[in-house]
């Protein structure tokens, strides 16, 4: 068959809110967005766990200890879920892996930032999660039925993360002097960043038309940007601590808060791989994959040895 | 040593042709055998398809399953069938596979109209 009308049946499809299954024929492009666009979000839970690795052998409790263990068990269970929705398309785990490993692909700017204290892990679960629910609930409605169902797993899971994280701040912001003051740096560090979550605005951003007339994305970056700045500045006041833009302010006319212009260069000098933490965060997922090599081999090993002892028996 | 392999996924069967064939998974032959799973929520239900995972062999994929799938006691009972070994139906047959079902409305109890003093059917 032609491809225009592949396309006209694939499009009719979409529209008809029909999910699209591996098998089914797809254009190339819906292809190679949703590949790029789901190993991207994988990398971006696996890379996420390192921020917050970085605080399980000092959570200041048993409690949230465990607690942050239980999360960052999550993030490796959604980076799995997400990887084996995108082999659905065709691409190899291992090739996805080495994408990361040479830059090829990207993950989520947001875990180029350092956790300096404690207090950033209240802030990463209360802003950052909840930045990432935000995009992730239209994503459960996505039209390629493997990312649907994974997204569905994933929210279901992310909601303790998020709950934790206030629950985090609110302790500290009830605490001592030393405990607000942390509290308040960790969300002043975490604010911005959080907002750049989100992507480029939406006159930048040159997918996100194609994206919404295939249903992979519902809503635009500055839709669910200003979603997320409305819920946040109700949630800051029972914290008691304030967000670092003297621009937010309640419109009631738009009955949206209007907030001050964000800092694109640091956006984007992030991406390029100039964050704080970028070199580090690569170097520590080489070291875990190279130094994981002989496991690898020696499991690979074993099963064939079993395997043939088996079939010579 | 990296290598071009066809490799046969859950749903994938003959979809990189229809899409131009430039799909070609490049996958290092040292890579895991890829897995389906499937969970049986509770006692008395269907297994049902969750996901895939990589594993050297059956045992380390149900060690997976469970970590990876059931957190949240989602499961009392773990299926894993190596990805190669499903086949699937191919979805441009579906009309001659599904709609010669769609004209015989007969096989439903509803085409009957009975008088309503027919009690007990």
């Amino acid at each position: 068959m032609a491809i225009a009308p592949l396309e006209a049946r694939f499009q009719e499809k979409i529209d008809r809110d029909i999910k699209i299954e591996p098998k089914d024929w797809m254009p190339p492009a819906y292809r190679q967005t949703l590949i790029r666009q789901i190993s991207q979000h994988a990398h971006s839970e696996i890379v996420g766990m390192l921020p917050e690795g970085n605080w399980i052998t000092r959570a200041p409790s048993l409690k949230r200890k465990a607690i942050l263990m239980a999360k960052v068990q999550d993030e490796a269970g959604h980076g799995l879920y997400l990887y084996s929705a995108a082999e659905t398309l065709g691409i190899s785990r291992d090739e996805m892996i080495t994408q990361l490993h040479t830059g090829k692909a990207k993950y989520s700017s947001i875990f180029n930032y350092p956790t300096l204290s404690w207090a950033d892990m209240g802030a990463i679960g209360w802003l950052v999660d909840g930045a990432a629910i935000m995009n992730q609930v239209p994503l459960c409605r996505t039209s390629y039925g493997p990312y649907s169902r994974a997204m569905i797993r994933v929210c279901k899971e992310e909601s303790f993360h998020q709950r934790q994280g206030f629950d985090t701040l609110l302790v500290l912001s009830k605490g001592t002097d030393a405990q607000k003051a942390m509290c308040q740096d960790a969300i002043n560090r975490w604010w911005w960043p959080s907002l750049m979550m989100f992507g480029p605005p939406d006159d930048e951003s040159p997918n996100t038309q194609q994206s919404m007339q295939w249903k992979i994305k519902r809503f635009t970056n500055d839709e669910l940007r200003q979603r997320f700045v409305d819920v946040i500045a109700e949630q800051i006041k029972l914290l008691g601590m304030t967000l670092p833009d003297p621009d937010l302010r309640w419109n009631e006319e738009r009955k949206h808060y209007d907030f001050g212009a964000i800092n694109w260069d640091e956006f984007w000098q992030v991406l390029k791989g100039n964050g704080p933490c970028n070199q580090q965060r690569l170097d520590a997922r080489r070291k875990a994959w190279d130094d994981g090599a002989w496991v690898r081999d020696a499991a690979k090993a074993y099963a064939n040895k079993v395997r043939l002892k088996k079939e010579v028996a | 040593m990296d290598h071009t392999i066809k490799m046969n996924r859950y749903g994938d069967y003959g979809d990189r042709e229809a899409a131009g064939g430039q799909q070609e998974a490049k996958a290092n032959a040292n890579e895991w055998p890829l897995w389906e799973v499937f969970i049986r929520s509770k006692q008395g239900l269907d297994h049902k398809h969750v996901g895939s995972l990589h594993a050297a062999d059956a045992q380390m994929a149900i060690e997976n399953a469970r970590d990876v799938y059931t957190r949240r006691m989602e499961g009392v009972s773990i299926w894993v069938v190596e990805s190669k070994h499903i086949h699937a139906s191919n979805p441009d047959e579906a009309e001659s596979m599904y709609d010669p079902a769609s004209d015989k409305v007969y096989r439903h109890p509803t085409f009957y109209d009975l008088p309503d003093e027919v009690k007990h059917m």
